[in-house]
């Protein structure tokens, strides 16, 4: 599964959970910042957990710290798939 | 200089709708807002009243605070936020369980996915003062906010502190009540398991029948503000929360001391509190559970209260007819069922009442509601919500 993901998928899963999360579907963005979107720490910890669920890449809360932007989340999971 | 409290708004969502209006109106005309044994609050959609990370972010008892307050603070005229100091707006607000839904449905995430897979919203959800925290944080009240928990009295505590924080000078406005969602699986089956339930799935308060309490949801919120500052502002003055009083059982962990002795006791400290006599009491809005036990000992406490004869011509009527019992979201919805009954001079009936019960003989507003006429022109009622716990609450409202 790991081996065939694409960044593409990642991100469409990235951008569904934060519309889950409540932010406004046209503030979704690659660069948009998760804080301008309302997302927290909590939401977060939820979207490391549909992460893990989805592509088997566990996040710890180091790993996201500095994070701020879904390409910048895109770009954690996707090192981690290695 | 003695500080006066006033209530300037209401909502609140039952099994009988959303609104307070709503709940008060189908209550008068007889409706009931039980069905197949339960009153849901079928008619509150989430979605309607919230946004989706409020939804998200929230156990259904917070949800039903927070619909139950947008509609308490349009009422009040507060469009604009607080109309004050934010730092002196309080909130308070009571629940019997607190989130026991999001409780359960994690307990079987635990127990079938293991802790891994459970909820970062676990405890923000589940905790008993959420409604209070997240009430105050979307409406930036700043002061005092904490929940309080005595069982079905929870809601009236709230009130009663709210009460007291104004009045002692600790808050101008304070937004207040109860909220309960327990219609759950375990919290059923528990009550279900002490014969608390009525078998029947009628509720039928003071009726011989009667089996036990019909669970019901929902919440009720009030606001209310130090009446000064209220007048100064120019709202709308709904009535007035003038005594609070409440006493312990200290007898059973479930059942209420028979002869109402504590119950009697709050009657009558709130009447003092409210520096009132048994002859200005207009309405006695009850706790009624259509348990067995409750029924009897409160009809004994409000004739120790008020004494029998007074008692017997005081009109009583019991909500729970209509929506069943709210455990901690009872005695403020009930608060506000009656403040609104006592502005429309009308005593809403006692329904399902038909066959009397030996030593059981107020005046119970069998099954039509019937005007309301005191003796002085005052609208002056008082509504009692007793907990598990021996936790007993009287508020005395006047109605504008």
């Amino acid at each position: 599964m790991a081996a065939t993901v694409t960044r593409e998928e990642i991100e469409s899963r990235v951008f569904k959970a934060l519309e889950e999360f409540g932010a406004e579907p046209d503030q979704i963005s690659p660069d948009a910042e998760f804080e301008a979107m309302d997302v927290d720490s909590l939401d977060l910890v939820e979207l490391a957990q549909i992460v893990e669920d989805e592509y088997g890449v566990q996040l710890k809360g180091e790993d996201m710290e500095g994070i701020k932007t879904v390409r910048q989340a895109v770009d954690l999971v996707m090192s981690k798939l290695g | 200089m003695t500080r006066t409290v006033v209530i300037t708004g209401v909502g609140a969502v039952t099994p009988l709708g959303v609104g307070a209006r709503t709940l008060h109106e189908r209550w008068s005309a007889g409706q009931s807002g039980i069905e197949d044994g339960y009153g849901r609050a079928s008619e509150f959609e989430p979605k309607e009243h919230l946004s989706v990370k409020e939804v998200r972010r929230a156990d259904r008892f917070t949800q039903l605070a927070l619909a139950a307050t947008r509609e308490a603070l349009e009422d009040a005229g507060w469009e604009d936020g607080v109309p004050g100091d934010p730092d002196r707006a309080a909130c308070v607000i009571g629940t019997g369980i607190g989130g026991i839904e999001t409780l359960e449905t994690q307990h079987l995430v635990l127990q079938d996915q293991g802790a891994q897979r459970i909820s970062a919203l676990s405890i923000p959800l589940l905790m008993a003062n959420a409604a209070s925290g997240v009430v105050a944080m979307k409406h930036d009240l700043r002061g005092q906010s904490f929940g309080t928990v005595s069982a079905c009295a929870a809601g009236a505590h709230a009130i009663g502190m709210a009460e007291r924080l104004i009045r002692y000078g600790d808050a101008d406005q304070v937004v207040t009540g109860g909220s309960e969602a327990a219609i759950t699986p375990l919290a059923t089956a528990a009550f279900a398991r002490m014969d608390a339930l009525s078998e029947s799935g009628i509720s039928r308060p003071f009726d011989r029948r009667r089996d036990g309490f019909v669970m019901g949801e929902g919440a009720g919120i009030l606001v209310l503000e130090e009446e000064e500052a209220a007048r100064a502002r120019g709202a709308r003055i709904l009535g007035y929360v003038r005594g609070y009083a409440s006493t312990s059982d200290a007898h059973h962990l479930t059942a209420p001391e028979p002869t109402g002795r504590g119950a009697a006791k709050a009657i009558e400290l709130a009447l003092k509190d409210a520096d009132l006599t048994t002859e200005d009491v207009m309405y006695v809005n009850a706790h009624g559970t259509s348990t067995p036990l409750n029924d009897r000992s409160e009809t004994n406490a409000i004739k120790t209260a008020l004494g029998e004869e007074r008692a017997k011509d005081v009109p009583v009527s019991s909500t729970k007819s209509a929506i069943g019992h709210l455990l901690g979201a009872a005695g403020a919805v009930e608060a506000i069922a009656t403040l609104l009954a006592l502005r429309d001079r009308i005593a809403p009936p006692t329904l399902n009442y038909e066959e009397p019960d030996e030593g059981l003989d107020l005046d119970y507003v069998p099954n039509e509601a019937r005007p309301l006429d005191g003796a002085n022109g005052r609208a002056i009622g008082i509504s009692n919500a007793f907990g598990f716990g021996g936790h007993n609450v009287v508020l005395c409202l006047e109605a504008q």
